[in-house]
């Protein structure tokens, strides 16, 4: 294996494939910056070229998953300085690396940031190199009933998420629920909600939501504020991250990287759920739970790490099975048909090559990456010196194109604005956003898993109950119900005891 | 017919007419993608385009514009609406486009209200199963479908009514299975359908043979049968076909391209004429591979028959399901 590698390596240190590791890293990046814009969209782009170069197969998966993890790293920046995730991956990044930005701990959050994804990375790939097969053949014991069960779990999170009012985030997850059902149901036999229109007969994009929801939304919250002068001097003043921190958030980044990199392989699941339940875990499990979404450091390590893994998982079913993880990695796999290698249990068998330049550009890719972002928290800092007049503005047309260009569709312009005014009232009254998201994401998974359990079982709900895997998901799905009585709990015990 | 516009098409290619003995060259030609870019129907305008170019059959270079929605609709409603005399515009079309138009979902459209061009390559459907499943051989799924249809679950990655869903139905149709509507059919989202079957939760694969192509070479699956009108090429030569195994059925998911009505005889020849030459090319043999798909030509009239007699047949399954009236 360590030849298998050292080949590995010694393919990916070849100046013209250094050279595409570190314009993957780069474009994913840039992206990943951008809202509403992600890795699948950059490597659509790049697909033709790609075939009209004739690029090799290994060369091709390199520069594609570069831009696929780099865009993990990227989407970050504008969800903890703006408050808009890049991607939905990083929704759950903005719960305590916005307020960090707020208390003047930008520089911080991002140096975080940028550490927690290179942990994810690199213990992710030493998974990927090691488990591959091994975990392709555990997800297969992942079937419908199996992945209701886990995005019922998921949704509980929605009580954890919330910040005060338990029936806000309930009502604001049950709107994003609601939403998904918009469009051709999942069976694809009848039209809902679609009012005789066309337009929405392929539901609503949960990107437009997501961007809608997010930026909009902030843009026109910032117009309210825009009279009170903030201080933006002190945003700036502490840009750097101290060792003691990072060394504190060790533990956190390691259950998440290898809880995102689990959930990543699993075909279908993907970085959105895998950061919402690496914050969530440690939020939970935290002893000053109270400082979440606050600020909390480790608040922008847990999803940073997971995320970044659950990319990185996305490649085992790809790899191993033939079948795409995610977005993304389903347009890596029309990449790697067209050069020739058909993606599946012969694979790492038959191009070796392909597998373990794959796996050794990982590695070289996180570390630039690192020493990419790094360096850049300084300037991405200073992106909040900019006036908010001329931010703000940036913000709304940057991520108007970014709509349009995913659809090419005008209507999908009139969508975000009517959401970004929905955004912008749910901000006013209180209402979270991230659960609202989290509901629309997982709303279709689960009506499309839980419509197939029920056909593979003829009807029978049992099938929700019958395999280990769906038993163990319930207990865990009780005790996050039970999660928010402990405290209470506890203190009565030692009420009574006193 | 066939044979006539094989000839034709021999004709075209050895002759190597050039583009300006045609009497109409498109002045703007474009090419409509119903889908986003990296999908099957982007690839097929993409790769056209490209070649159009090589062969020196447009002055212009084709360009490209990518319009999803309603699973091509959205596209099909835009031609349909196009000045009648817009002869410079084709959009790329499957089977998926026809099964939409048969079901009269789209409002007051019609497979009539275009004119088909022609298809140039297909994904064929199969029969798979598992490597260790107790199905040997088409008859003997076949015999359990007749016998006890509700045991087996059929899983494929197109909607309920999809072409996943009716092609096997046509199958057991032609081996004896009367209520086909009884049948148990799952839709899988793209993918999932390989690794239900390799879980053991569905029995039976439905879907394309690119899609399964990997688990294939593995050996992890057993392909009872092929819809393809004659054996496949190099890996898959083994595989039967249904027609030689006594059920003839033959349904490519076919990969091809329509027109505005309007369009006029001339450009409907040059069209026609370029696509056959397209098909004919090494060229455009190394796109189908790349895009795992196999060869097929039906091209002008003939294509124009088959469509006809596809919407009839998806019309005939789609009523048997309840799917329509």
């Amino acid at each position: 294996m360590l030849a298998l590698l050292g080949s590995g390596f010694e393919y990916v240190f070849r100046p013209e494939n250094l050279l595409l590791v570190f314009l993957g890293c780069f474009i994913g990046t840039m992206i990943g910056m951008l809202p509403g814009l992600g890795g699948s969209n950059a490597v659509a782009i790049l697909l033709p070229l790609v075939f009209a170069v004739q690029l090799e197969p290994a060369a091709a998966l390199i520069l594609f998953a570069g831009i696929y993890y780099g865009s993990e790293y990227g989407n970050s920046i504008s969800a903890i300085l703006l408050n808009i995730p890049g991607t939905s991956g990083a929704v759950a990044t903005t719960f305590d690396g916005y307020p960090m930005a707020r208390n003047g701990k930008a520089g911080a959050a991002l140096a975080m940031s940028a550490v927690a994804s290179f942990t994810g990375g690199t213990i992710s790939v030493v998974g990927l190199m090691l488990l591959a097969p091994q975990l392709a053949k555990w997800a297969l014991h992942f079937g419908p009933a199996e992945y209701f069960v886990l995005i019922i779990f998921a949704l509980t999170m929605v009580a954890a998420l919330t910040q005060g009012d338990l029936v806000k985030g309930l009502i604001a997850g049950i709107l994003g629920l609601m939403v998904s059902t918009v469009g051709l149901d999942p069976a694809g036999t009848s039209a809902r909600f679609t009012f005789g229109s066309m337009k929405l007969y392929d539901g609503i994009d949960f990107v437009v939501v997501m961007i809608g929801l997010f930026a909009v939304g902030e843009v026109l919250l910032a117009l309210e504020r825009s009279r009170a002068r903030v201080e933006l001097v002190e945003f700036v003043t502490k840009a750097r991250i101290s060792f003691a921190e990072i060394r504190g958030a060790m533990g956190t980044m390691v259950r998440s990287s290898v809880l995102g990199f689990g959930i990543g392989a699993l075909p279908g699941a993907g970085a959105t759920i895998a950061s919402f339940l690496g914050y969530t875990l440690e939020k939970s499990i935290s002893k000053d739970r109270d400082s979440f979404g606050k600020g909390n450091i480790r608040g922008v390590a847990a999803p940073e790490s997971a995320n970044n893994s659950a990319a990185n998982g996305a490649f085992v079913p790809l790899l191993t099975l033939g079948v795409p993880g995610s977005a993304t990695t389903a347009v890596v796999l029309v990449a790697l048909v067209g050069l020739n290698v058909t993606p599946g249990p012969l694979l790492i068998q038959n191009h070796p090559d392909v597998f373990w330049g794959l796996i050794a550009s990982m590695y070289v890719g996180n570390l630039m990456l690192l020493a990419l972002n790094l360096p850049l928290v300084g300037l991405f800092v200073r992106m909040l010196m900019i006036p908010q007049w001329c931010l703000m503005p940036a913000v709304i047309v940057i991520s108007f194109i970014a709509i349009y260009a995913i659809n090419n569709s005008a209507f999908d312009l009139l969508l975000i604005s009517g959401i970004g005014v929905v955004g912008y009232l749910m901000r006013k009254f209180g209402f979270p956003i991230a659960p609202a998201v989290l509901g629309l994401v997982l709303g279709h998974l689960m009506e499309v898993n839980l419509r197939q359990a029920l056909a593979l079982s003829d009807g029978d709900w049992g099938i929700l109950f019958a395999s280990p895997i769906t038993a163990v998901l319930w207990v865990l799905v009780a005790l996050g119900l039970m999660a928010p009585l402990f405290p209470h709990l506890r203190r009565k015990l030692r009420a009574g005891r006193g | 017919m066939k044979h006539f516009l094989q000839f034709v098409a021999l004709g075209f290619c050895a002759t190597t007419m050039p583009a300006a003995a045609q009497d109409y060259t498109p002045d703007a030609p474009l090419c409509i993608a119903p889908a986003n870019p990296g999908g099957g129907w982007d690839l097929t305008c993409r790769s056209v385009a490209r070649l159009l170019s090589e062969f020196d059959l447009t002055e212009n270079t084709m360009q490209v514009r990518n319009m999803p929605g309603a699973g091509g609709g959205v596209a099909f409603a835009y031609t349909v609406g196009q000045q009648a005399d817009n002869s410079d515009l084709v959009v790329a079309a499957s089977g998926g486009t026809t099964l939409l138009l048969s079901r009269g979902e789209l409002p007051d459209l019609e497979y009539t209200d275009v004119r088909w061009i022609g298809a140039i390559g297909a994904d064929f459907p199969v029969i798979a199963v598992r490597e260790d499943s107790e199905f040997d051989t088409l008859d003997s799924l076949l015999e359990r479908l007749r016998e006890d249809p509700r045991s087996v679950v059929l899983g494929g990655g197109s909607a309920v009514g999809g072409t996943d869903h009716i092609r096997p139905l046509q199958l057991a149709r032609a081996g004896g299975v009367e209520d086909v509507a009884n049948l148990r059919y799952i839709s899988f989202e793209a993918g999932t359908a390989v690794t239900e079957l390799l879980g053991g939760r569905s029995h039976v694969f439905t879907a394309g043979i690119s899609e399964i192509a990997g688990q294939f070479e593995a050996g992890a699956v057993r392909i009872l049968a092929v819809m393809a009108p004659e054996r496949l090429d190099g890996a898959y030569s083994e595989i039967p076909t249904a027609r030689e195994l006594g059920y003839d059925v033959v349904a490519p998911n076919w990969r091809g391209f329509y027109a505005p009505a309007g369009m006029s005889d001339a450009a409907y020849d040059y069209w026609t004429n370029a696509l056959l030459t397209i098909e004919a090319s090494d060229e455009w043999a190394q796109v189908r591979q790349q895009n795992g798909l196999a060869p097929l030509r039906m091209v002008g009239e003939e294509f124009n028959t088959y469509v006809t007699e596809e919407v009839e047949v998806f019309r005939e399954f789609s009523r048997e399901l309840g799917l329509m009236e």
